[in-house]
């Protein structure tokens, strides 16, 4: 289908599960965030097939629908890295030095808040307070939270990525071999 | 299970007495809060649960795990009953000790007991250390003791035993006349007194009103709703169906945060447990009165927290403000009577019901009634969550419960109230927390987020930081908002980066003035706090930056040079060792020097020296 066009074929599946679950959803307006939630956690974004999707199924425009997806944070029109870094830029994180950490990585991945790495393996993002001020600074790899972050740690985190890629790649290499 | 009653209610409690009272087991109560969460709690019960499986333990120990304990800077912290043995930063490899000395041999293991900082000896006791000490318990008095997943341990604590009084006993305007001698004001941020706010609604004819709970805890630097959540999410339930039976509504919504994965998990299972009881649904203890509760998760838009806004969300709209009135009390959600209250305010709601609301306002100031919670963190050595009698002097959460400022250094401001809030100097640390006396030093109560900062932190970084955060979440409505945040941001970019003028200070104030009388919402009309107060309290410091392109506490980049003073420099290659560039040349018994081809100015050097000697 045209309106499929971009998205690779794991995409494409999990939309179509998602259009499967639209018949349980009546059509209100009030359906509308917790729907494109349900999309990102899906496809970690909302690709623009998506929001037709979302659109036609609640009577609504898409550009209505755009609208209101880019009025709040937690929304991304890219596709995020597999590992998505997400730098705390709460006060307590601040006063720490959080800014410091989110240069840091900027630096290390060549990017820049907001993009992805080419080979989509980590992004970054910053996040108002997760309220772990105990922890400050803090930051999240995935879903798995970092605390008193150092500029040495951020160094270790991904090298920790890529040493498992490099094994996993290692691994696969052996088994192709055989 | 079908309708409750208060004979079941009681059943349950008499049930469960030896749990609450610690008298029939040992009790391990391991913290599973969000910070607890994040170093390591739940390996550390697996390695607990099976150290204990070895020891044969099973039978006569129970491992409880319990909602945020408070002192998150300690964790993960567990707490043994009977003797309230405060355990803390314990480690995987530590639990097989703490089995086979404490619950074997009756020894605590005294190297991970709490260590008093200021008398150098160790306090095995919870009660005894002065971070609790000092504390009264009411919106967190279940907190590290009940498990939050279980209904019954919520109800052994006298759980929705207000409810049941609001229910079979109160009519609407008791409730509300109960709330207003209460004096119990909104723990969001604003003060509006509850009882006045429910009777508003409950005046408000309609086939169809609301009843809502604020949990979008969007302030920088607050973690108290996320954490009552988390430990005692029945008590805001509780709170909610009491408030529903006051003005005559029926369903109500939690708009949580999203970024509070375990909150709405807990909550979630809290509601599924309080429908299966009959304490949420249809005919509430056979009262004929009935209400039910949906969770709505936010999107992420610090905006939300406004009422208006928070209910344009729900509705499926981009969450901005509208001007009032209509108050939400008449025309809220949908166009329905509405009320909004915070977390914090509903978990007070059935202890005020079920005590009276003398009782609830026999501690606090004239203005101000009740505890309140605070969420302490920034350069403060007891990080976490402290609920403290109004009236309480800043300087008393900061040193007596806070332990005062780490690495020896000077206590420079406070910051109180979020984004909205502002910076109170050394001068006014005696102030009492009181919406009022607050208010008069140039901060606001705010939700209770108290951000210590030491001589290191600089203000008008500070004062960047606030309106970049105010700018980035404006939502755009407005013109004063939208445009007059980022000229403000701007100028202090400006300054920050040594550019400043002389009359940006000037521009500064005037543009605040404007767009505190002008915006539409608290948003933009508190905005401009942290400027101001930061100006009131350190106009010297927006000098030094301005004339004399200094920052006085290093912070600001731009306006540093990487180098090292030879005067000060003790040559001890702190900062050789913490870069992690390079980019320190030091031997030895020699000087350091930092190669500016390398540096990436990443301040970490600066942090490490300990002499002041790179400016």
């Amino acid at each position: 289908m045209l309106m499929e066009m971009g998205l690779d074929r794991e995409e494409i599946a999990a939309l179509a599960t998602i259009r499967s679950e639209l018949k349980e959803i009546p059509a209100q307006r009030r359906y509308l965030i917790p729907l494109l939630q349900r999309v990102q956690q899906a496809l970690s974004y909302l690709p623009q097939a998506a929001i037709q999707l979302v659109a036609q199924h609640l009577h609504l425009s898409p550009s209505e629908v755009y609208g209101v997806a880019t009025f709040y944070n937690q929304f991304r029109f890219t596709p995020p890295g597999r590992h998505p870094v997400r730098v705390c830029m709460g006060t307590a994180c601040h006063v720490k030095g959080g800014d410091i950490i989110l240069e840091h990585f900027e630096r290390k991945l060549e990017i820049k808040e907001g993009e992805t790495t080419p080979d989509r393996e980590f992004s970054i993002e910053r996040v108002a307070c997760v309220g772990c001020c105990a922890l400050a600074p803090v930051a999240l790899m995935g879903d798995a939270l970092h605390g008193h972050m150092m500029t040495g740690k951020v160094e270790g985190l991904i090298l920790r990525v890529q040493i498992e890629k490099e094994k996993a790649r290692r691994e696969m290499g052996d088994r192709d071999e055989r | 299970m079908g309708r409750m009653t208060v004979a079941e209610l009681e059943r349950i409690k008499t049930e469960h007495a030896e749990r609450m009272a610690f008298t029939d087991k040992t009790y391990l109560l391991l913290c599973g809060g969000t910070g607890c969460h994040a170093t390591g709690s739940l390996k550390v019960k697996d390695a607990l649960l099976d150290a204990l499986e070895q020891a044969e333990l099973g039978a006569t120990v129970d491992v409880i795990e319990t909602g945020c304990n408070g002192f998150c800077a300690m964790g993960p912290i567990l707490v043994v009953h009977p003797g309230d043995i405060f355990y803390q930063k314990l480690k995987v490899k530590d639990m097989a000790e703490v089995v086979q000395s404490h619950l074997v041999e009756g020894k605590p293991v005294e190297r991970l007991l709490y260590k008093d900082p200021a008398a150098k000896k160790r306090i095995p006791v919870q009660s005894d250390i002065p971070f609790f000490a000092h504390q009264m318990p009411r919106a967190l008095r279940n907190k590290g003791i009940i498990d939050p997943e279980q209904i019954d341990d919520y109800i052994a604590r006298d759980g929705y035993r207000g409810a049941a009084r609001a229910l079979l006993e109160l009519g609407p305007d008791d409730i509300i006349e109960e709330m207003k001698i209460s004096g119990m004001r909104g723990r969001g941020g604003a003060g509006f007194p509850t009882g006045m706010k429910w009777a508003f609604a409950k005046a408000s004819p309609s086939d169809l009103k609301y009843v809502l709970c604020n949990a979008d805890e969007g302030d920088p630097g607050a973690f108290m709703d996320r954490s009552i959540l988390e430990a005692d999410p029945h008590a805001v339930l509780e709170g909610m169906v009491i408030a529903a039976k006051a003005i005559d509504a029926h369903k109500g919504y939690i708009y949580a945060r999203t970024e509070y994965p375990l909150a709405i998990k807990r909550l979630d299972l809290a509601i599924r447990q309080a429908t299966e009881y009959g304490l949420l649904g249809e005919d509430i203890f056979g009262s004929g009165f009935g209400f039910e509760i949906e969770i709505y998760q936010g999107a992420g838009a610090f905006v939300c927290g406004e009422e208006t806004a928070l209910m344009r969300s729900i509705e499926g709209r981009r969450g901005m403000p509208r001007p009032r009135p209509p108050f939400p009390a008449h025309k809220g959600l949908w166009e329905k009577p509405t009320i909004l209250n915070n977390v914090e305010t509903f978990a007070n709601v059935p202890q005020i019901v079920r005590k009276g609301g003398a009782w609830y306002a026999s501690v606090g100031t004239d203005t101000s009634k009740g505890t309140k919670v605070f969420a302490i963190s920034g350069d403060v050595n007891n990080i976490g969550l402290v609920e403290v009698p109004m009236g309480t002097s800043l300087r008393s959460i900061i040193y007596d419960i806070g332990g005062g400022i780490p690495k020896k250094r000077k206590f420079k401001a406070v910051q109180l109230g979020g984004p909205s809030g502002g910076c109170v100097p050394e001068a006014h640390l005696d102030t009492p927390v009181d919406f009022e006396a607050i208010a008069k030093v140039g901060a606001i109560m705010g939700s209770g987020g108290v951000i210590v900062m030491d001589e290191n932190t600089c203000m008008v970084d500070m004062a960047r930081f606030f309106m970049d955060f105010i700018q980035e979440e404006s939502c755009g409505k407005c013109t004063p908002c939208r445009e007059g945040t980022r000229r403000q941001l701007q100028i202090l970019e400006k300054i920050c980066n040594g550019d400043g003028e002389p009359g940006d200070i000037d521009t500064l104030e005037a543009l605040s003035d404007t767009i505190r009388e002008t915006a539409l919402c608290g948003l933009g009309q508190t905005g401009p706090n942290p400027v101001l107060s930061t100006l009131r309290y350190f106009r010297d410091e927006f000098e030094a930056h301005i004339h004399e392109k200094r920052c006085p506490a290093k912070r600001c980049v731009s306006l540093l040079s990487f180098e090292v003073d030879t005067e000060k420099c003790t040559k001890c290659g702190a900062c050789y060792r913490a870069c992690p560039v390079d980019a320190v040349e030091w031997k030895k018994k020699e000087l350091a020097r930092i190669d500016l081809e390398k540096c990436i100015q990443c301040m970490t050097c600066f942090d490490k020296c300990r002499f002041d000697a790179i400016y």
